[in-house]
């Protein structure tokens, strides 16, 4: 299977199944094209000299006979190496990785269903997610460690966040629970990697100390340009927090040395031209940050509907160019969407078995019910049980552990399906009821994401060749 | 090769032979919360 696209003036052909990207010239292109129509050809079918006929018949028009003869051996080699219409050798696996033995790795933790701000877009309904304002007790949040050391067979390293609501405003807590955390990894011979995700308000010089010194990343909520952030992301009083907050991340983000963290924002359709936001980051001296997409019912004025993909799409080309210069000049940033490894990406076990939500990451609320993400809490259907119980309802982790990219249809003929491994299951359920779905307009913009960041890649790649 | 310039040496199929250990992070706990974003995680073993 391969996905061929042209962006910024570079023809590129992903083969998706082995991962391999390739930068082709024009001739190659139309080439690859005319072979991949109908059904893509196997290496016997492409190394039949009337292979090479059709091509000629196809595109000696526009390119000499030596050219297409030359792209056609290219063609070849790449295909013989494995590069190139490269069949998928996974669905095999999904038995196994279905029937997987997983161990929890990871738990968020809703240190606090309170929250100093009113997002109006807020998933967790300013932190109360479909219940009541609530504060994790340091025991809960100890029998929370407990169970995900306990839960964790062989693996080592552990990933706690700390999330909310606003954890800050629980903020005595999380220092106990790390202090917490620190004692017993020595015990269990376990590593805990504490994260948090913050909207600033509370952040003084004290707190960003600690952050520094315990967490191995911190996600700074904040949504871009002033206007746009003060529109959605209000105190209670209706004043906005731009003014108050942005210093303080600032600060953070330089005392961490511009590393291990990102300034993470939301777009809506009401600032549809987001790339000025992801710019005005670049321009208060943020290197790590994210923009996403609003979540939210497509009822609501500001969520993302079909029609306004398009501009999303622009959006996502002007940024890729953007960044392309900025990183020219020396002025290079971080988005994560745009972050691709294609050497050191996850293994395909990884990208078969997604996000890792229902079966090695689970959210606990304050009160210390499980459920299969944070986006899933409160909703009591997929309440999977309790610290203090454990899973008491292992029929919801199995659902989880069987959705994949092939038990997704629409995901089977998707480019992008090693890519976001079959997208956000809490979107899926939100948009059609069931996690075996996929989130159509979510789909759409992963694709142009992963499209621009390997668009960027062959920028870069270029540029390097210059130097 | 003339018309082609290969961006990647690693492949997908090649993981399969030492992939699957499970020490890398969790995609949700870096930044996304709201999008599934596996395919910009490390590889533990490859830090």
């Amino acid at each position: 299977m391969i996905h061929q696209y042209q962006n910024n003036g570079y023809s590129i052909v992903l083969d998706v199944n082995s991962g391999a990207v390739h930068v082709v010239d024009e001739l190659c292109y139309a080439a690859i094209a005319q072979l991949a129509a109908g059904e893509e050809p196997d290496l016997a079918a492409l190394e039949k000299p009337e292979t090479l006929e059709k091509l000629q018949a196809a595109l000696g028009d526009r390119y000499e006979s030596g050219q297409i003869r030359e792209a056609w051996e290219d063609i070849k080699e790449l295909t013989r190496e494995g590069r190139l219409f490269t069949r998928d050798v996974f669905e095999p696996m999904i038995d196994q990785v279905k029937q997987r033995k997983t161990v929890v790795k990871a738990l968020c933790l809703h240190i606090a269903h309170d929250c100093n701000l009113a997002c109006k877009y807020c998933f967790a309904e300013e932190g109360e997610y479909h219940g009541r304002r609530a504060l994790m007790s340091y025991e809960v949040g100890k029998k929370a460690l407990d169970f995900l050391i306990a839960s964790s067979g062989n693996r080592r390293n552990l990933e706690v966040d700390f999330f909310g609501g606003e954890p800050l405003m629980n903020w005595q807590v999380v220092k106990d629970l790390v202090a917490y955390g620190r004692q017993q990894e020595k015990l269990h011979d376990k590593h805990f990697r504490f994260t948090v995700t913050t909207n600033g308000v509370l952040l003084n010089d004290e707190i960003q100390e600690f952050i520094n010194q315990e967490m191995d990343n911190v996600v700074l909520s904040l949504d871009g340009r002033r206007e746009v952030n003060d529109a959605m992301r209000p105190f209670r009083n209706g004043k906005g927090s731009y003014d108050l907050i942005v210093p303080k991340f600032q600060k953070l983000a330089d005392s961490r040395n511009q590393e291990r963290y990102y300034v993470r924002g939301t777009f809506t359709r009401n600032n549809l031209d987001f790339s000025n936001d992801v710019l005005h980051f670049a321009d208060l001296g943020f290197k790590q940050m994210s923009i996403e997409p609003v979540v939210g019912d497509e009822s609501d004025p500001y969520a993302i509907r079909e029609e306004d993909i398009p501009k999303i799409c622009e959006e996502y080309d002007r940024l890729a160019k953007l960044m392309i210069e900025r990183e020219r000049e020396g002025e290079g940033f971080n988005f994560f969407h745009f972050m691709i490894d294609l050497e050191g990406g996850p293994c395909v076990s990884k990208r078969l078995s997604g996000c890792g939500s229902g079966t090695e990451y689970l959210a606990v609320t304050p009160w210390g019910d499980l459920y299969p993400c944070h986006q899933f809490v409160g909703r009591e259907e997929f309440l999977m049980g309790n610290v203090d119980e454990g899973i008491t309802h292992p029929e919801i982790a199995d659902e989880f552990r069987g959705c994949s990219v092939y038990s997704k249809e629409k995901c089977r003929s998707c480019f992008a399906k090693f890519y976001c491994s079959g997208g956000c299951m809490a979107n899926a359920y939100n948009f059609h009821g069931t996690i075996h779905e996929a989130y159509d307009i979510g789909c759409e913009m992963q694709r142009k994401r992963v499209e621009c960041a390997i668009m960027m890649k062959a920028a870069l790649a270029d540029a390097s060749d210059e130097a | 090769m003339k018309h082609v310039k290969t961006l990647n040496t690693q492949t997908l199929t090649n993981t399969m032979k030492k992939g699957g250990c499970g020490e890398c992070q969790t995609s949700c706990q870096s930044a996304c919360k709201t999008s599934c974003t596996v395919g910009n995680q490390t590889c533990e073993q490859k830090k």
